[in-house]
C-alpha cells in the first residue's frame, strides 16, 4: 500500500481534506461515475456497515502489534492507574491527534462492536469524524453517534454526559500520561514516584494553588487516585467529568501514543479527586442552562456570538444535547 | 499431524482477547469463551486459545509437568505461537497449568517490579468448572460491592496463596481461570476470601 493510500485512508483537514485533491494517486476509491447520492444519514443512524478496506488488516493494525497492546490492557486493568508500557506505532495521522486511542481501540475492536467516536464531547468535529471514518473503512464495524447504541466510545477529552452501562468502553485520547510531568520532568524519577507511591509534590502543586488562587484552580486534567494506589492522569477531561469516572459501570482504558503508555480504569472502581479536608474537591458549575436544550447540570461550552462579546452556552455533548431536543426541550435560544 | 489454530485468526483471536478483557475487568464474573480449537491433549481448547491469541516471541511460556511431558503440545503452542518455551517460573510472561493441583507456590513466578510491576506472569489455569454465585469471596476493583465463585479443583492452600499475592500489590501475580466454554479473572487487585454461605 502506497504512502498516498495510507494518507488517503485518513485525510488530513490541515491537507485541505485530501478527498478533495483531484484524484490523488493511490486512491482505493473507484473512479467509475458518482452514484447517486444517498439519502442524508439522520443523526445518530449513519449505522450502515461499510466494506473495509482491502489489503488492510482487521481495524488496521497488524496481528502481532495488536497482541502487544492487549497484554499491555490486561496488564493495565489488572493494576488499576499504573501505566503500562507499550510499543506505540506509527499512525496514519499526526501524534496529538488520538493515536494512543486509535490503537487501544483497534486493539479491542471486534466485528459486532458499534463505535463511536467523540472530540470534546461532540460527535461531528474533525478529529472525531476522520477516526470514525477510519475505523469504518479499515474494520467495517458499524459506527454511531448516539451514546446509548455505542459498545466503544472512543473520546477526546470529554465523558459522555449520559450515564455509561456496563459492558461499554471508554477509550480515552491521552497526551501526557504522567501527572507527575510537570512536577519531575525525569522519566526515571516519576517512575520511582509510583513505585513508593509518593505523591507529596501534587499535593503541594494542589496547596500552592489555594495559597495563590484561595482554591483549587486547577480545572482540567484534575489528578486522580485510582483504587487507593496509583495517582493518575485523567486525560485532559474537565475536572466536572471526574465524578463520572468513580464506579463507572464501564471499563476505561487510556492510550497515549507518544508517550508509549496504556492505563485503565475497572468498572466499579474507585476513583478520587486529590483535595483536602478543608478544600474538598468541588467541580465547576454553569450560571445558566444549555441555551439550545435547557439542560442543567451538563458541561456547557461557551460560544462567542459577534464582535460585540456576545456569548450563547451550550452542550459540550452533542448527542446529549441532540437527544433533548429531539425529546421536546427547548432552551433560550439566547445569547447571554 | 499438527492440529490446526484458529479458524479466522484475526476474529477468534480478538474473541478470545476480549472475554479475557472482560473476565479480567470484572473479577469472579465467568465469561463465554468458545474456543473452537482441537489441541493435543492434556491442553485444554480454552488453554490453547488464550496462548494463541496473547503469546508470541515477545512471551516465554512456561507449561506445567503434565503439559511438558508431551511433546506434541510444545510442538502445538511452538507452531502457532513462536513463543519460547521456559522451564523457569520466574522468566514466564504467561504460564499454562493444566493441573492446579499440583501448580507450583505462586511464589515462585515472576511478581513484578516495583517500577515495572507489569512484568509479573500472567497464569492460566485449566479447570474442570467454573461456578459464579457461590464460592469463594472477591472484592476489589471491578467488582460491584462482592463477587462469588466457586473452583473445581480448588487447589491447596489457594485462597492463602492469594491472599499472600494481594498483599504485594501493586507486585502480583494475574490470574485467568478457564473451565470448558468460560473464562473468569483473578488479577492481583482482587482480595479473595473464603466463602461462607
Amino acid at each position: 500500500m502506497s504512502a498516498t493510500g495510507t494518507h488517503e485512508l485518513f485525510p488530513s483537514p490541515l491537507r485541505g481534506g485530501g478527498r478533495g485533491g483531484g484524484g490523488a494517486e493511490g486512491t482505493t476509491e473507484p473512479r467509475s461515475a458518482p452514484p447517486p447520492p444517498p439519502a442524508p444519514p439522520r443523526k445518530g443512524e449513519e449505522r450502515g456497515r461499510t466494506p473495509s478496506e482491502a489489503g488492510y488488516n482487521f481495524a488496521y493494525l497488524d496481528e502481532g502489534t495488536k497482541r502487544m497492546i492487549r497484554r499491555a490492557i490486561l496488564k493495565a486493568i489488572a493494576v488499576p492507574g499504573y501505566q503500562v508500557p507499550f510499543a506505540s506505532r506509527e499512525m496514519p495521522m499526526p501524534y496529538g491527534w488520538g493515536t494512543g486511542g486509535v490503537q487501544v481501540t483497534a486493539a479491542v475492536l471486534g466485528r459486532a462492536d458499534v463505535l463511536k467516536v467523540i472530540d470534546q464531547g461532540a460527535d461531528d468535529t474533525t478529529n472525531a469524524v476522520s477516526i470514525r471514518r477510519f475505523f469504518a473503512r479499515t474494520s467495517g464495524v458499524a459506527t454511531t453517534t448516539r451514546t446509548t447504541e455505542a459498545t466503544i466510545i472512543q473520546t477526546r477529552h470529554r465523558i459522555p454526559e449520559t450515564p455509561l452501562r456496563e459492558g461499554q468502553i471508554l477509550v480515552y485520547q491521552v497526551p501526557i500520561p504522567e501527572p507527575l510531568r510537570f512536577l519531575e520532568p525525569r522519566e526515571t524519577e516519576t517512575r520511582q514516584l509510583h513505585a513508593l507511591a509518593e505523591y507529596g509534590s501534587m499535593h503541594v502543586k494542589l496547596y500552592e494553588d489555594i495559597s495563590r488562587h484561595g482554591h483549587i484552580a486547577t480545572t482540567y486534567a484534575y489528578p486522580v487516585e485510582v483504587a487507593g494506589r496509583y495517582v493518575m492522569d485523567p486525560s485532559p477531561t474537565p475536572k466536572f467529568d471526574n465524578p463520572k469516572m468513580d464506579h463507572s459501570p464501564a471499563l476505561q482504558l487510556f492510550g497515549a501514543g507518544r508517550e508509549r503508555r496504556i492505563y485503565a480504569v475497572p468498572p466499579y472502581t474507585s476513583v478520587r479527586s486529590l483535595d483536602f479536608e478543608d478544600h474538598p474537591f468541588r467541580v465547576q458549575r454553569f450560571e445558566h442552562p444549555c441555551a439550545l436544550c435547557g439542560a442543567e447540570g451538563v458541561y456547557l461550552d461557551e460560544m462567542l456570538l459577534d464582535d460585540a462579546g456576545r456569548r450563547m452556552f451550550v452542550c459540550s455533548d452533542t448527542d446529549h444535547c441532540e437527544g433533548r431536543r429531539a425529546d421536546g426541550h427547548v432552551g433560550t435560544g439566547e445569547a447571554v | 499431524m499438527l492440529a490446526p489454530g484458529f479458524a479466522d485468526p484475526v476474529h477468534d483471536a480478538q474473541g478470545t482477547f476480549r472475554a479475557v478483557m472482560d473476565a479480567l475487568a470484572r473479577p469472579g464474573l465467568p465469561q463465554r469463551l468458545e474456543a473452537g480449537l482441537n489441541p493435543p491433549a492434556p491442553l485444554t481448547p480454552e488453554l490453547a486459545a488464550i496462548a494463541l491469541a496473547l503469546t508470541d516471541a515477545d512471551t516465554p511460556v512456561w507449561l506445567d509437568a503434565g503439559l511438558a511431558a508431551v511433546p506434541e503440545v510444545a510442538a502445538y503452542l511452538r507452531f502457532h505461537t513462536g513463543a519460547p518455551l521456559t522451564d523457569s517460573p520466574a522468566q514466564a510472561a504467561f504460564a499454562l497449568i493444566r493441573d492446579p493441583a499440583r501448580c507450583p507456590p505462586l511464589a515462585r513466578f515472576a511478581q513484578g517490579t516495583p517500577a515495572y510491576p507489569d512484568t509479573a506472569t500472567t497464569l492460566v489455569f485449566a479447570l474442570d468448572a467454573l461456578t459464579s454465585g457461590e464460592g469463594l469471596r472477591l472484592t476489589g476493583p471491578g467488582i460491584d460491592g462482592t463477587a462469588r465463585i466457586a473452583l473445581a479443583p480448588q487447589p491447596d492452600s489457594f485462597v492463602a496463596q492469594l491472599a499472600a499475592n494481594r498483599s504485594g500489590f501493586p507486585l502480583g501475580l494475574d490470574l485467568i481461570l478457564t473451565a470448558p466454554g468460560r473464562v473468569a479473572g483473578l488479577p492481583r487487585s482482587t482480595a479473595v476470601t473464603e466463602g461462607r454461605a
